[in-house]
């Protein structure tokens, strides 16, 4: 195939991937997938579920990760007698390629000629999926049934043919039934689409061409990925953070790194990582595998959506860890682990080569849940998640208020959450002094409170970075740390494990303040100039206080 | 004296193009001179001095507009201050908790109005439009004293949820408006009355931010055209393709953000649809990027908010263009894992493409275009340069492509070509595949210098019906002036469900936001034939966030839940191909749209009145090389091409401001407006 198809090709591939992911966007129910985009489509191999192509628009973390689902519906596809055209199965069993209980997967087989030629898969994060803890990040769950129902890959679409009593089973396990079935048919709409698109491409081009594209594709990648690696400077460095706690035990988990570079090779060693946790905090491989990957494509933004950037990397993980479990672990909390690993990678290539990468951002989620029930009696759920700052780096200061790594997720507007659940925000502003000093001085986190207007409502918020702060790179300081309180009769308190609460009880007129954390510092402090220090003070991004006692620069 | 001509001008970077219509002769003229960036006003003048004997001859000039997308894109605008709520002033700057690139954490955001130029009062509206705390217009002259203090010259009002109860906004804006030195107060809910608080604010800031410059801008040009004895009746082209009044212009700055292209479309839709061809996709290609729009049925396709680079986000009906980075100067570059690339980094028009030997050595498209003989390098269109240099063209190739690749120079420069026609190809499904459409029943309609040598490969590539060439792609946003209607928009916020809502009390919103309109539309003194009211609202299944644009077919007078109803399924099905049971459905917004339509515009006055067959036009002939071969193509000199003449490809067809390229298995037709019409070969 000459390399103008091919690149003409992959374009296609691309728009048709996109194209599912705008679908869904458009017509999903939870804000969590509509504003959010806590959603992916890919399409993949019809013999290993590797990933052929993905979606530009969707959550970065799925890259990657779909492939083991993909995979898991293989296998259980073969034990079932094989797949007949006109199916769809669909699951969310976060230990069969999945990354936490919230994000349903549907993944439907696409036959050319009676065979299995490819997969296309839709995953998207749905509101309320049962388990103790409305919206489902769970702060003391010890095994993923505390979490929500777990589904197997089931069929959903039997030969064309719709199986409601599946979906019967799936609304009768959630809290928000309706949000569920509008997401659910977003997802069915988002497939249908692709697999139109797909055929129409495979009639133009035949076959045999779109196959042979998905393999050379593949190749291209991996080669660029080792020129990518190839272009580091050759050595080993070691880092490791902290995860504040796993909520069940007041402990710090460890999670370590050892990057090495060896010509065009990367081994990403994971070994020196504490051992899997009693609370939710544990990850699957596949989902640190997944993880790494978001890392690495933040670093080297041309490498391409598929899995041939995989095979120049090898992984070192312990079986049993923190960061390879297998069920029943609990998994909500994936995101706060995946973003520590990311902070790592940064960390780490920040060692070799500090120019390429931004210092770490704020590095937690903030799941915060409040429920209750209206005096009519209905149930309201408010789960949102919430932003902070981006790391500084060589060229300049880092975001302010920007969303996490993983996700292009942005924030829902405060005038929709008010006008839809019985709160009253009385600060949505930036933190002054959130962003980690440094030559290049990260972004600042923002400061959230929020008034309930109902009788009673009760709390849960799943966050990280309460203890440890998101640190510097290259000399740089680290970002104030993420704070977290709530008012209870007249005072203001903070939850005993810092950065997660479990069902915390608010009444009228109390508030939750949630202070997010900024973006580590880039360079030594000495280097920022004093001219930018007063224009931060002007701007009130940094304090006079900070100024002088952290900058050394007097401002009157 | 009647004054009889009305005039369109089109201002843009580097040439202002004016197309002047007298509407009593139906005579047609046009001019082209150079752009007066320091004050567009000047250059205005002169093209119109070059078209009207006497400014005493001109009815009404129509002008679209770059001032205010110029100062958004170079953060030119006014210095901005914001009075708002206590413990919000940091909304603009936290936008939606965004970031500029998916992949790279290193983007950065700079607010057009400073941290320290936000200062908040005391005051709060709950989500129900209760009033929790009422404002004080004290404390509210206060802030605005200080805002005045620190140099600002244009201050925005916005407060929370002033989309569901605007009594305090309305309160301070009042207590603003007695103490400000001058007319630039912007209210949030004057601008936008709809929920979500970051669009809201955003679009109304930068109203702020554009009222004096494009306020001084346009006294500038009305004095300038009094002066010497022009009219008083300026029109100005909005975003939406609808017209405004100079005074609404001054208003509403915000939604001129897009007036030139959106001119562009307009003309687009008139011509293609008098020439019978009501569905239409524009591509306009640049130097760095190729917009397209999707006009279906002879209607351009409105959006309902888009960004001016990141974070600066307008909300208000725009013609919806969709542009990707593929123009004349994107560059080729054979990626780490040996594939060809094109854009989206480009070399633009300054220092351009390698042939043009102002400073850039990385091949670009319109290189390509240079080495396979398709733009005479000779005589290069736009007059700014004497002629191409083929030679560098063709090194830049060799060296950066066509050597990584194991390709010769040709060879390569065919796939440059090809990868780029394929990305444009891409923007076209995506506005045409995407939203539904049939690509066969759909043409190409490429204006601006570039469009016309890619339309042949993209009608293949696509499955497109045909290209249409106009006359004059050089000047059709000018011409679009002309021919656009005037158009008031209003979005109001019901958020009601449809079982719940009071029709009655709905209908009367309907009837009193129409008149209001129409009180705008008779504000000035343009003549209008027929005044058309269009209602929409904006509708989703109860827990959606996004929400479908249901036209209603119905007025007022017969507005019922079923009414409401209908309009809401048929725009689902629409949308998304099935309707959910048992969810019930809400109202989102109300949007009114009121159009006064003008005078129609006989497209028949651009038609050639006379000309010559193909062997009377011909230039002469040089090799060009397409789809794998070299051809000795004859040229044409396209405007004096008769009505009726077929050119079989392949084919190039130079004019002075444009070159089209007829691949050879198209044939291109003079119709009887003077289009090219580029077809499959049907002899």
């Amino acid at each position: 195939m000459d390399t103008v198809t091919l690149a003409i090709l992959k374009g296609r591939l691309e728009q048709i991937v996109d194209e599912m992911d705008a679908t869904l966007f458009r017509s999903a129910f939870n804000p969590i997938i509509a504003e959010a985009h806590d959603a992916s489509h890919g399409i993949y191999d019809g013999a290993n579920g590797e990933t052929l192509v993905q979606g530009k628009s969707g959550l970065p973390i799925f890259v990657g990760v779909m492939a083991f689902c993909v995979a898991a519906v293989i296998e259980k596809a073969k034990a079932r007698g094989g797949e007949r055209p006109g199916d769809v199965w669909i699951l969310n069993d976060p230990y069969a390629g999945g990354t936490h209980l919230s994000d349903f997967r549907l993944v439907r087989p696409v036959f050319r000629g009676g065979r299995v030629f490819c997969y296309l898969a839709s995953v998207g994060h749905w509101h309320d999926v049962g388990g103790a803890v409305p919206g489902n990040y769970n702060p003391v769950a010890t095994e993923c049934f505390q979490e929500g129902m777990l589904i197997p890959p089931v069929k959903l679409y039997e030969e064309g043919v719709f199986r409601e009593d599946v979906v019967d089973i799936l609304l009768a396990n959630s809290r928000l039934p309706t949000s569920l079935y509008g997401d659910l048919n977003g997802q069915i709409n988002a497939l249908d689409l692709g697999a139109r698109r797909l055929e129409e491409l495979l009639d133009a081009y035949g076959d045999e061409a779109v196959a042979e594209a998905f393999d050379r594709l593949r190749d291209r990648a991996a080669i660029q990925m080792a020129a990518e690696i190839a272009a580091l400077p050759d050595g080993k460095v070691s880092v490791q953070d902290h995860l504040d706690n796993d909520g069940i035990v007041d402990e710090p988990l460890q999670v370590a790194l050892d990057l090495t570079v060896d010509g065009d090779r990367l081994t990403l060693d994971f070994r020196r990582t504490a051992m899997a946790c009693q609370g939710p905090l544990n990850i699957s491989r596949a989902t640190t595998v997944a993880a790494c990957y978001v890392a690495l494509k933040h670093v080297f933004g041309d490498v391409p959506a598929n899995a041939g950037v995989l095979r120049p990397i090898a992984f070192e993980i312990t079986p049993g860890s923190l960061l390879a479990v297998d069920a029943p672990k609990p998994v909500s909390g994936y995101t706060e682990t995946i973003l520590r690993l990311i902070d790592l990678i940064f960390e780490a290539i920040g060692r070799i080569a500090p120019d390429r990468v931004t210092a770490p951002a704020y590095g937690t989620i903030n799941a915060l849940s409040l429920a209750g029930h209206r005096a009519d009696g209905r149930r309201w759920v408010l789960f949102s998640f919430f932003g902070g700052g981006h790391g500084g780096h060589a060229k300049g200061d880092g975001l302010n208020h920007g969303n996490a790594p993983i996700s292009t997720a942005t924030i829902p507007p405060l005038e929709i959450l008010e006008a839809a659940y019985p709160v009253l925000f009385r600060r949505w502003a930036l933190r002054p002094d959130s962003g980690g000093p440094g030559q290049s001085r990260g972004g600042l986190g923002a400061v959230y409170e929020i008034e309930l207007l109902e009788q009673e409502a009760q709390g849960f918020l799943f966050a990280e970075r309460g203890r440890e702060p998101p640190p510097g790179i290259a000399g740089g300081g680290p970002a104030a740390a993420n704070r977290f309180t709530f008012e209870n009769d007249g005072h203001w308190q903070t939850p005993p494990m810092t950065s997660k609460a479990n069902g915390f009880r608010l009444q009228r007129g109390e508030a939750v303040r949630l202070e997010s954390p900024g973006g580590g510092g880039y360079g030594p402090v000495d280097r920022r100039p004093a001219e930018a220090v007063r224009r931060d003070v002007a701007q009130g991004y940094v304090t006079a206080d900070a100024a002088r006692t952290t900058y050394g620069v007097d401002v009157e | 004296m009647t004054r009889a001509l009305v005039i369109g001008v089109d201002v843009g970077g580097t040439f202002t193009d004016i197309f002047a219509l007298d509407r009593i002769t139906g005579e047609v003229r046009t001019a082209k001179v150079p752009s007066t960036p320091a004050d567009q006003s000047e250059g205005f003048v002169n093209g119109i001095a070059q078209v009207a004997a006497s400014f005493a001859d001109i009815a009404t000039v129509v002008h679209g507009t770059t001032v205010a997308t110029n100062a958004l894109l170079e953060s030119k605008g006014a210095p901005t201050g914001l009075i708002t709520t206590e413990g919000f002033r940091d909304v603009l700057e936290m936008r939606r908790r965004d970031r500029p690139k998916t992949w790279g954490l290193d983007g950065t955001f700079t607010p057009v109005v400073a941290r320290d130029r936000r200062v908040e009062v005391a005051e709060r509206t709950l989500a129900d439009g209760t009033t929790r705390t009422a404002v004080d217009p004290a404390e509210v002259a206060a802030r605005a004293k200080e805002l005045e203090a620190l140099g600002v010259e244009a201050v925005c009002v916005f407060f929370i949820n002033g989309y569901a109860n605007a009594r305090n906004e309305r309160t301070a804006v009042a207590a603003v408006r007695e103490v400000w030195p001058n007319p630039f107060v912007t209210a949030a809910t004057e601008i936008l009355p709809e929920i979500r608080e970051f669009e809201r604010l955003s679009t109304a800031a930068l109203n702020a931010y554009l009222q004096p410059v494009v306020a001084r801008y346009l006294d500038r040009l009305r004095g300038r055209l009094q002066e010497r004895g022009g009219p008083g009746d300026i029109l100005i082209v909005q975003s939406n393709g609808g017209l405004m009044d100079l005074d609404a212009a001054k208003r509403y700055p915000v939604r001129t953000a897009l007036s030139g292209p959106a001119a562009g479309v307009i003309a687009a839709t008139t011509i293609a649809t008098a020439a019978g061809f009501p569905n239409i996709i524009t591509c306009d290609m640049g130097g760095t990027s190729f917009d397209v729009a999707l006009v279906a049925d002879g209607r351009s396709t409105l959006t309902a908010q888009a960004s001016i680079g990141f974070g600066k986000v307008v909300r208000t009906p725009m013609v919806e263009i969709t542009t990707i980075g593929a123009g004349g100067g994107s560059i080729a570059r054979v990626d780490a894992s040996g594939l060809l690339e094109v854009g989206p980094e480009s070399a633009g028009s300054d220092p351009g493409p390698v042939a043009y030997g102002l400073g850039n050595a990385r091949p670009t498209v319109t290189d390509a275009n240079v080495v396979l003989g398709r733009i005479n390098a000779e005589r290069p269109i736009g007059g700014k340069l004497a002629r191409l240099d083929v030679a560098a063209a063709e090194a830049a190739i060799r060296r950066e492509v066509a050597a990584p690749l194991g390709l010769d120079v040709t060879a390569a420069a065919e796939a440059i070509l090809e990868v780029a026609n394929a990305k444009m190809a891409g923007a076209i499904r995506l506005v045409s595949i995407e939203r539904g459409h049939d690509p066969a029943t759909f043409a190409a309609m490429p204006f601006g210098g570039g469009g016309a040598l890619h339309a042949g490969a993209l009608i293949k590539e696509v499955g497109l019906d045909a290209a249409l060439v106009p006359r004059f792609p050089g000047v059709t946003s000018a011409l679009g002036c002309i021919v656009a209607d005037l158009r008031f928009d209003r979005v109001q916020t019901v958020n009601a469900l449809v079982d719940e809502v009071d029709v009655a009390e709905l209908a009367r919103t309907m009837r009193a936001i129409a008149a209001e309109l129409r009180a705008q539309l008779d504000a000035g003194d343009t003549s209008i034939d027929e005044v058309v009211v269009e209602v929409a609202f904006d509708m989703h299944y109860v827990g959606q966030t996004h929400t479908v644009s249901a036209p209603l077919a119905v007025g007022p007078d017969d507005l019922s839940t079923e009414a409401i109803r209908e309009a809401f399924d048929s725009a689902y099905v629409k949308a998304f191909g099935r309707l959910l049971d048992r969810v019930p459905e809400r109202i989102q917004n109300l949007k009114v749209t009121v159009v006064g339509k003008r005078p129609t515009f006989d497209p028949m006055v651009l038609a050639p009145l006379d000309g010559e067959g193909a062997d009377g036009a011909r230039l002469g002939a040089r090799r060009v090389h397409a789809l794998g071969q070299w051809h000795l193509t004859p040229v044409y000199d396209r405007l004096r091409l008769a009505v009726g003449t077929v050119v079989p490809g392949p084919a190039v067809l130079e004019q002075a401001d444009t070159t089209i390229f007829v691949d050879p298995d198209l044939e291109g037709r003079v119709d009887a407006f003077g289009n090219l019409v580029i077809t499959r070969c049907r002899s």
